[in-house]
């Protein structure tokens, strides 16, 4: 009996050389790599245990309802039913959520948005769960729907949560707001500038559309707590939501990862976590929950949609004057991690430029649309779309290269942000913009090969839409800004427990955290860690649970400057005490066969390479495994960046952030503007890194990255009617990119160390999925005349119709 | 849920006569997805894949005949010679994997507005052959779409085969979707050119209840073409024509406004695509039959 886990102990060797020691700044295999392109991957989806029920959600079909009454009775009565529960059958707490506990386990007496869990089944078949739930009868009374700004805010709009208690609710201006930060710098309103524009902005939901939907198996436990093995952002996250839920001690609520198939920030919250342990602790059975594709669009928060206005005041000579922006952001049925979302919109909203005064507000709304919350970018993404949009703006009005206009106001180390937070690290924009731009452009005409013409080079693809008819090119640029880490005063941290000994002669390091291993490579950079500062080549990464510390989430670019440097910190311990150990044993007079005197071996500089302990010089002292013989060093240790403060509610002024982190975009597409269809042909990318520990994992974020951004562009949007019901929950509707609307992204990586972060690295993943948007949308603009003020851009769009 | 799995054609059509609700499965592509997502429940499903005879496909005097259970790849890999257009369509849909499975005939008995397949069959002329325990007809593609999923078959009937006309001229096949590959279709045109009746045929797919023919469109661009002798010399019908035809082509729409497009946005593409599909396959028979003086 027992749980079948995903792979375990993965262990890793620093093999891509015979030179190469596998630590960082190489680009080591991944250990997952291979088992995931061949199908053999284990994710959570798989996890099976040999006496298991099946858990199966039923979901409200309105997007704003009274639930009048619940009747489990026909569903109970199926044979192979276990269990039915609804809201009247929870144990404690009823509510949960990220930073406001406002989102219900299962729908009271009110449903707020479709697709809301009101009831749940365990059954011993996932078809028979299916039927029973379908049996369970639920009299809704539906409720006007709330499903924009001035529905939300209207003074008879109803209130979607009546009685608010979070820290937010004091100062918002409506109920329906949860929350709102205005950032305010110079003095806005008297500037003067010469040019001025305006525009009114959209941004699309966006999914994550990660490919392994939600999935895990909770198992009772003989101490009355539940074991739940999950794919999650943030194992800690869940546990402190979960054990009040359970009524159980966290200590009781233990959580594993299993294997993830993406997640983008949509596991950030909590999915199938409660309903799973739920239905396992009362059944005492292990319950497996697995969400199809269909109940994934409903089972996860989605990308905020947003409206900005912007206006943006400049010289002649093009040095921006100010900026007054307004971004509205959907944050659907409840809070998740909206106001989050908001503070960096609001602080990161006029974009990585330098600008004397600055009026901007950002908000979220409660609405009966699909829940919004964390997405790679989470704020900042809405925000470049429109600032950019406005900087393109700003040089045909100036008649100015878009490019010099950028150059002339990019940000670099020593300004200030509008938050009066001083930029202390490289903020290397220009140069960033430089190297994009001076790429040499892709020829034209791509699909001419041989005298004939190859489709699959057009819009449209082997559609064959075009065979080269109504193709105009076009290029355009984008540039943004992205905080690393999470801000606001936040208590960050990350936990790392490393242990040193000797396995068959071969001194070897196991590094236990319980960092979410989502696909983004962290367990690969932290053997690199291990080796690069213990000097051994063998690392075992043991599975990520909650028996070790936080490690925090799985999001914001931050785990390996946060759980890679917590890794870092613990193997500096342990090699601390590695050393001691020695010197104690010198003392002792244990080895005399040890080279190098007391001096040598107090030597601060002291290093663990190639099994060896080494001196500056490069002298060898005596090999690792003799130093440790029978000896086992373990550290855990907590890292925590440097704090920051939240940002004044009023003027949005404090030192919020951490660390930012910049990419550059150039775009060129080809629009068949006749049809209104676009491929992009190149999408290349200029970014900082501070340092690079895995260049190919960092070229992956990037290419990753600038995809997902893409996708926003030209395809990917949740369409959500005014009665908030979801158009298109399916891969069939919702349109993610295949890889012949992937074009060639060549990558220019800077390495300007970040003296504050481990290793002078700086988070890589958000950045990218923010310029490439606005530099694709310019790109089109340029091809097409059009304003294209919304996200994605539709054929519609483009043709007028 | 009762799986039927028939070893031969015969028994197939005793097993669809005793329960005719049983559901045909052959590739799946479109079925299992109903399933899946809990669409569709059916009390039986009716197994064809066992069934080798479906899958054979072969030449006749001037058609070829289609087995049942032959798969798009097949059709893109041997009857691209022959059946231009329907090559074509078949290239767009789905995925690889998608093709290595579904069928031509599973692509009619789903009936879908969308069907990649359908514009094809209605220019190039084809008839599909239904079978049951009381005896088999043939059906005109024409005559084959009901309504969007609808189609001619009764309850008893399944599809043998289908026998498209091997092409006399040049086809195309164009399809608007909004993403490069792996999309349903927004709207698709076919066009074929019979030099040997002198006709011109065109249908769209997916921008009405079912595909069909335009034929007003045809009927205006024969009588242009027949007019101005353009069969005779080659040249190609005056700009004013083939505007005036695929305004025609798109006056043939009757669109539904979706998260796929907007019934405006249908129209307009169609109108597109018409042109382009009529621009090119003309070019393709001054160009292969070389240009008359």
């Amino acid at each position: 009996m027992g749980v079948v886990p995903p792979p375990a102990g993965l262990t890793q060797r620093g093999d891509t050389a015979p030179d190469a020691s596998g630590g960082i700044g190489e680009s080591p295999h991944r250990p997952d790599g291979v088992l995931k392109v061949t199908g053999d991957f284990a994710y959570a989806s798989d996890l099976w245990h040999e006496d298991m029920l099946w858990g199966h959600t039923l979901r409200s079909p309105h997007a704003h309802a009274e639930i009048r009454s619940v009747d489990t009775a026909e569903a109970l009565a199926l044979p192979g039913v276990h269990a039915v529960l609804t809201h009247a059958d929870l144990p404690a707490a009823t509510h949960y959520g990220l930073e406001f506990t406002d989102q219900p386990v299962l729908a009271g007496d009110r449903v707020r948005y479709q697709g809301e869990p009101v009831a749940l089944v365990a059954a011993d078949h996932p078809e028979t769960a299916r039927r029973a739930a379908a049996r369970v009868r639920v009299e809704y009374a539906p409720l006007p729907v709330v499903h924009d700004e001035a529905t939300a805010t209207a003074p008879d709009a109803p209130v979607l949560h009546p009685d608010r208690d979070d820290h937010h609710a004091a100062h918002v201006p409506h109920p329906n707001v949860v929350h709102r930060q205005p950032v305010l710098a110079g003095d806005p309103t008297h500037a003067v500038a010469d040019v001025v524009v305006r525009g009114d902005y959209t941004v699309g939901m966006q999914d994550q559309a990660f490919l392994g939907p939600e999935s895990g198996l909770a198992v009772p436990a003989e101490d009355g707590g539940v074991d739940l093995h999950v794919a999650t952002q943030w194992l800690h996250v869940d546990q402190r939501q979960l054990a009040p839920v359970l009524g159980l001690e966290p200590e009781r609520v233990r959580l594993t990862l299993g294997g993830v198939g993406g997640a983008f920030g949509a596991r950030e919250d909590l999915s199938m976590q409660a309903h799973a342990c739920l239905l396992a602790l009362r059944t005492g059975r292990p319950v497996k929950m697995v969400y199809n594709r269909h109940e994934s669009f409903f089972g996860h928060v989605h990308r905020h949609p947003a409206t900005l206005s912007y206006e943006h005041g400049a010289t002649l000579d093009g040095r921006l004057v100010y900026v007054k922006g307004r971004i509205v952001l959907d944050g659907g049925a409840y809070a998740s991690s909206s106001p989050a979302v908001v503070g960096n919109a609001a602080s990161l909203g006029v974009g990585p430029y330098r600008v004397p005064h600055v009026a901007m507000e950002a908000l979220a709304l409660y609405t009966n649309n699909p829940p919004c919350g964390a997405m790679r970018g989470f704020g900042a993404v809405q925000a470049c779309f429109a600032y950019e949009a406005q900087m393109d703006r700003l040089a045909v009005a100036l008649n100015m290269d878009p490019v010099e206009l950028r150059r002339r106001n990019a940000l670099t180390q020593g300004d200030t942000m509008p938050t009066g937070q001083p930029v202390d690290a490289p903020a290397p924009v220009a140069e960033l913009l430089r190297l994009v731009r001076d790429r040499p452009l892709p020829p034209p005409r791509p699909w001419e090969v041989d005298g004939g013409v190859d489709p699959r080079a057009l819009p449209g693809g082997l559609a064959r839409s075009s065979l080269g008819e109504g193709i105009v090119r076009g290029v355009g640029y984008g540039v943004g800004i992205k905080n690393v880490g999470f801000s606001e005063g936040f208590d960050d941290y990350s936990t790392a427990r490393v242990r040193l000994a000797v396995v068959g002669g071969e001194p070897s390091a196991t590094v236990h955290t319980a960092m979410a291993e989502v696909g983004q490579g962290g367990i690969t950079v932290h053997a690199q860690i291990a080796r690069t500062e213990l000097g051994v080549s063998r690392v075992g990464i043991l599975p990520a649970d909650t028996s070790v510390g936080s490690a925090g989430s799985t999001s914001a670019s931050r785990q390996t400057y946060m759980t890679g440097g917590a890794v870092r910190h613990a193997c500096l311990a342990v090699r601390a005490e590695v050393l001691r150990l020695a010197r104690d044993r010198l003392r002792r007079g244990e080895r005399v066969d040890w080279r190098g005197d007391e001096a040598a071996w107090n030597d601060p500089g002291l290093r663990l390479v190639g099994g060896e302990v080494v001196t500056p010089r490069g002298e060898v002292l005596a090999a690792l495994a003799d130093v440790l013989g029978d000896e086992a060093i373990e550290r855990e240790l907590e890292f925590r960046h440097r704090p920051t403060r939240p940002f004044d509610r009023a003027t949005g002024q404090g030192p919020g952030h951490v660390q930012y982190s910049f990419c550059a975009h150039r775009a060129v597409v080809d629009v068949d503007v006749e049809l209104g269809l676009v491929r992009v042909v190149e999408l290349a990318a200029a970014q900082d890194v501070g340092r690079a520990l895995n260049p190919r994992a960092v070229r992956g974020q990037i290419h990753g990255g600038s995809a997902q951004g893409l996708g926003l562009a030209v395809l990917e949007e949740v369409l959500v009617g005014p009665d908030g019901t979801v158009r298109n929950p399916s891969f069939t509707d919702y349109l993610i990119p295949t890889i012949l609307d992937t074009p060639p992204m060549p990558v220019d990586i800077l390495e300007l160390a970040d003296e504050h972060a481990p290793y002078g690295l700086r988070g890589v993943g958000e950045a990218p999925t923010l310029s490439a948007t606005p530099a694709i949308v310019a790109a089109i603009r340029q091809a097409t005349r059009l304003p294209l003020t919304r996200v994605p851009v539709r054929p519609e769009h483009l043709t007028g119709t | 849920m009762e799986f039927l799995r028939p070893a031969t054609w015969r028994e197939a059509l005793a097993v669809k006569a005793a329960h005719p609700e049983a559901v045909p499965l052959a590739g799946g592509t479109d079925l299992m997805v109903e399933i899946n997502f809990d669409r569709r429940r059916p009390e039986r499903l009716l197994d064809l894949s066992r069934l080798t005879e479906l899958r054979d496909w072969h030449r006749e005097s001037d058609t070829v005949r289609i087995g049942a259970g032959v798969p798009f790849h097949t059709v893109i890999d041997r009857l691209a010679a022959e059946l231009p257009a329907l090559a074509m369509a078949a290239r767009t849909v789905g995925s690889p994997q998608i093709r290595n499975r579904a069928t031509l005939a599973g692509n009619l008995g789903t009936a879908s507005p969308a069907g990649d397949a359908h514009p094809a069959l209605l220019v190039a002329g084809a008839d599909v052959e239904v079978a049951s325990a009381r005896g088999t007809r043939t059906v005109p593609v024409e005559e084959f779409f009901l309504g969007p999923k609808r189609n001619a078959l009764a309850p008893d009937e399944l599809i043998r085969s289908v026998a498209v006309r091997t092409a006399t001229g040049p086809q195309q096949f164009a399809k608007v979707g909004t993403r490069n590959a792996m999309v349903i279709a927004v709207c698709a045109v076919a066009l074929a050119l019979h030099p040997d009746t002198r006709t011109v045929r065109a249908a769209i797919g997916s921008a009405a209840p079912t595909p069909l023919r335009a034929r007003e469109a045809e009927k205006f661009l024969n009588g242009v073409l027949a007019e101005g002798d353009h069969w005779a010399t080659g040249r190609p019908p005056p700009p004013a024509a083939a505007t005036r035809f695929a305004a025609l082509v798109a006056a043939a729409c009757a669109p539904v406004d979706d998260v796929r497009g907007s019934a405006d946005y249908r129209r307009h593409a169609v109108r597109v695509l018409a042109r382009r599909t009529l621009d090119r396959a003309w070019r393709a028979r001054t160009s292969t039959e070389g240009a008359p003086a």
